[in-house]
């Protein structure tokens, strides 16, 4: 069957049963959205404001719902736009594929209009990336895409398509998916052996759990594991909801806005095993200071993570799911009754605790234990970055993977609404909520209109504490109290602003509306914007600060003007 | 301790193959002592040889990049006793009636080519061990070095006979 290039993207989508896309129409991509338009019935496309909301649409949508996101972006500018989205997604080991436009290949090198070599740009932040020149090769190479997408350690692939390319014509077959490996396992019957001795002989075992039990679906085995160990289990950011954060072994985040449980546990234990993590400097913090007894066993499929960060002892290489299953069967049921205690001491001592200037203050803590308890836990919660990240992953409880989205590794403001709106519009039944603070969600809050345009019941929550407050809090710390730039102290009226989109908007100014209003938000069919005023001088504790020692955090900022 | 490494790398021969290994080089910081490449016998396939400064743990590291790009086929750490390594140079030294014949000699001695002669310039072609044409360099340099062109190391494992050179 011969088709052209735009048909024969469409058609490997299909293959790929892909059925929800993002993106933005433009001058290279118009035979590609003329194809869409053919197609409308078998792929819905949802219009964003602006490219870097679609890229980080596609992002939130693969996070949520473990499926590979795709974007769709023209030439030039409007691949540029993606280049954040991409970035955020490679830095996390998120399965996207971006389809950019290009100028005809005539035109390719000439400087024409709204030409970028985005190739060019996109090789650092992208797992690979192609150019297809020939339309003989675009099916093979979208196919060769969405594995690579999916392949080992996932991450985003970018494939650029010139204009002449998809109007040409070729010969298209379709074809099933090519099958992802059977098995991942990068370590021998020994090495397995070797990390089961370990594990039964340790006395006081820590486990932490990374993005990669998510994304590798291992949360089961993860559980198992802990139960086998009798063991406390600390999350990286990434890792929120790979474990459930209501059972009794949970003990919270670990690294620069960790518990203090978690320090001092890492400080005690004797055997610490990383799984799916890659040891980043917001979690080792002083690597020389870091689990000084303990022996580390690190579990992950990337061989380059191994001894990247941190020297580790030993390692499995392999799918985290697969490996675990393996590691539990050669396990014996432990209790390690003793150091459970001696955890459930430090849990008690030192529990995460937010105080308001005066008992009627809104605290993020309060709206967020009311939030996790309307929604019994299982709401999927965006974010943006900063404190309301922070917050948002200490105090809602997430009991499940692929529900809390957020960008770890970049760390990108402005990524949260535009997640939250992939996230929900791949879990149509699911309550999604944005947190974000006021800095982030003037970012880019040009996609309150995608949700209201599609009427997506996003809740975006927006912290107003009119401060950029996490770098206020180390301007507070570090930088003499000068607090440069971060007064936001925009005159914003969250209430007409969410009228003007269409949205029905609340604020919330005392403690006791909170309830209330989560309340008619959550009742609500269509998207939510709620202005939380919080005090600007609500702090993220613990604190570690970068370089120190992981287990001497922070507890308290005084607050002295 | 820093020392000096030889990889081998087989590379699909796709567009950008370079720019890939020598991005990752430069975002890293790994340091690249030299690079030669190009196609192979199966021209879909490129092989390089690329000497790298580096600790044991970088090198560690460059080996499981470079094996995570999607291009890059083989990566081979080769130990100098079991590999051979070739560089070729080209140079071109200053000389008078007086010194020709010295240099000339400093070439015979190395077996160098002499690819150019002018009135008072010799254009000296070599092609040896990193060793031998530093050697070499130092020998020439005396009569004023005009210009000069490495190809950086090319380097393969040697077969399972024993060793054997030349």
């Amino acid at each position: 069957m011969k088709l052209t290039g735009a048909e024969i993207l469409i058609e490997c989508l299909l293959e790929q049963g892909v059925d929800t896309v993002f993106g933005y129409p433009g001058g290279a991509v118009l035979n590609i959205y003329d194809a869409l338009y053919q197609y409308q019935d078998r792929i819905t496309h949802y219009l964003t404001a602006h490219e870097q909301g679609a890229a980080h649409a596609a992002d939130g949508y693969a996070r949520s719902t473990g499926k590979t996101g795709v974007v769709i972006a023209t030439s030039g500018p409007g691949a540029t736009n993606l280049v954040t989205g991409i970035a955020t997604a490679y830095m996390d080991s998120i399965p996207v594929v971006a389809i950019t436009g290009n100028v005809s290949c005539n035109l390719l090198g000439l400087d024409s209009f709204q030409e970028v070599d985005i190739t060019g740009i996109t090789m650092p932040i992208t797992k690979h990336n192609f150019i297809v020149k020939d339309v003989k090769d675009l099916a093979d190479t979208i196919r060769r895409a969405f594995y690579i997408a999916n392949e080992g350690r996932k991450g985003p692939v970018l494939i650029d398509i010139p204009k002449d390319v998809t109007i040409l014509s070729a010969e298209y077959e379709k074809q099933p998916p090519i099958p992802l490996p059977k098995e991942n396992i990068g370590f021998t019957q020994a090495e397995l052996e070797k990390a089961a001795e370990m594990i039964q002989k340790s006395a006081r075992p820590f486990l932490y759990t990374g993005g990669g039990v998510i994304l590798s679906d291992a949360a089961d085995e993860v559980a198992a594991l802990a139960d086998l160990l009798d063991a406390p289990v600390a999350s990286s950011l990434m890792g929120q909801g790979g474990f459930d954060q209501t059972d009794s072994r949970y003990i919270g985040m670990l690294g620069m806005h960790g518990t203090k449980t978690a320090s001092l546990a890492v400080g005690a234990c004797d055997l610490f095993i990383g799984i799916g993590t890659r040891f980043s400097d917001r979690v080792v913090l002083k690597i020389s200071a870091f689990a000084p007894q303990a022996k580390i066993l690190q579990i992950d499929i990337d061989p380059a993570e191994v001894n990247k960060n941190i020297k580790v002892d030993h390692t499995l290489i392999g799918d985290i799911r697969e490996t675990l299953e393996k590691l539990n069967r050669m396990l014996k049921k432990q209790t390690h009754a003793a150091w459970m205690e001696q955890v459930a001491g430090w849990q008690k001592e030192f529990p995460l605790r937010q105080i308001g200037k005066t008992e009627t203050d809104v605290t993020p803590q309060y709206v967020l234990e009311t939030l996790d308890r309307l929604t019994d836990g299982n709401a999927v919660i965006a974010t943006e970055v900063g404190q309301n990240q922070m917050w948002a992953a200490q105090f809602y409880k997430n009991r499940r993977p692929h529900s809390f989205i957020s960008s770890g590794g970049l760390g990108t403001m402005g990524y949260g609404l535009g997640a939250a709106i992939g996230a929900q519009v791949g879990n149509p039944d699911k309550t999604v909520v944005n947190i974000a603070g006021d800095g982030s969600f003037h970012m880019n809050l040009n996609e309150l209109v995608t949700l209201s345009k599609y009427q997506i019941p996003v809740i975006e929550l927006v912290f107003n504490n009119h401060v950029l407050g996490m770098v206020r809090q180390w301007q507070r710390l570090f930088y003499g109290k000068r607090f440069s730039q971060t007064t936001l102290d925009r005159p914003t009226d969250y209430l007409k602003l969410a009228e003007a989109f269409g949205i029905r908007g609340f604020r919330i100014t005392q403690k006791d509306q909170v309830e209330n209003v989560l309340q008619q938000a959550l009742a609500e069919k269509g998207p939510v914007l709620i202005d939380c005023v919080i005090d600007k001088d609500i702090n993220v504790l613990p604190m570690v600060p970068a370089g120190a020692p992981v287990g001497e955090p922070i507890l308290d900022i005084t607050i002295d003007d | 301790m820093e020392s000096q490494h030889i990889l081998s790398v087989l590379a699909d021969n796709n567009s950008g193959v370079l720019l890939r290994i020598s991005g990752l080089f430069s975002r890293r910081g790994y340091n690249i002592a030299s690079l030669s490449a190009a196609e192979t016998e199966n021209p879909k396939v490129s092989r390089m040889t690329i000497v790298v400064n580096s600790d044991e743990d970088t090198l560690e590291q460059i080996c499981k990049q470079l094996n995570k790009l999607v291009d890059i086929k083989e990566v081979r750490v080769l130990a100098p006793d079991n590999a051979v390594c070739r560089e070729h140079i080209l140079i071109q030294a200053g000389t008078s009636p007086e010194t020709r014949s010295g240099l000339i000699e400093v070439a015979n001695l190395f077996r160098a080519n002499i690819l150019d002669t002018a009135a008072n310039s010799l254009i000296l072609e070599l092609t040896g061990s990193p060793r031998k044409i530093q050697a070499f360099v130092q020998l020439v340099e005396p009569y004023g070095i005009r210009r000069l062109v490495k190809t950086g190391v090319s380097a393969l494992e040697r077969g399972e006979i024993g060793p054997f050179e030349e």
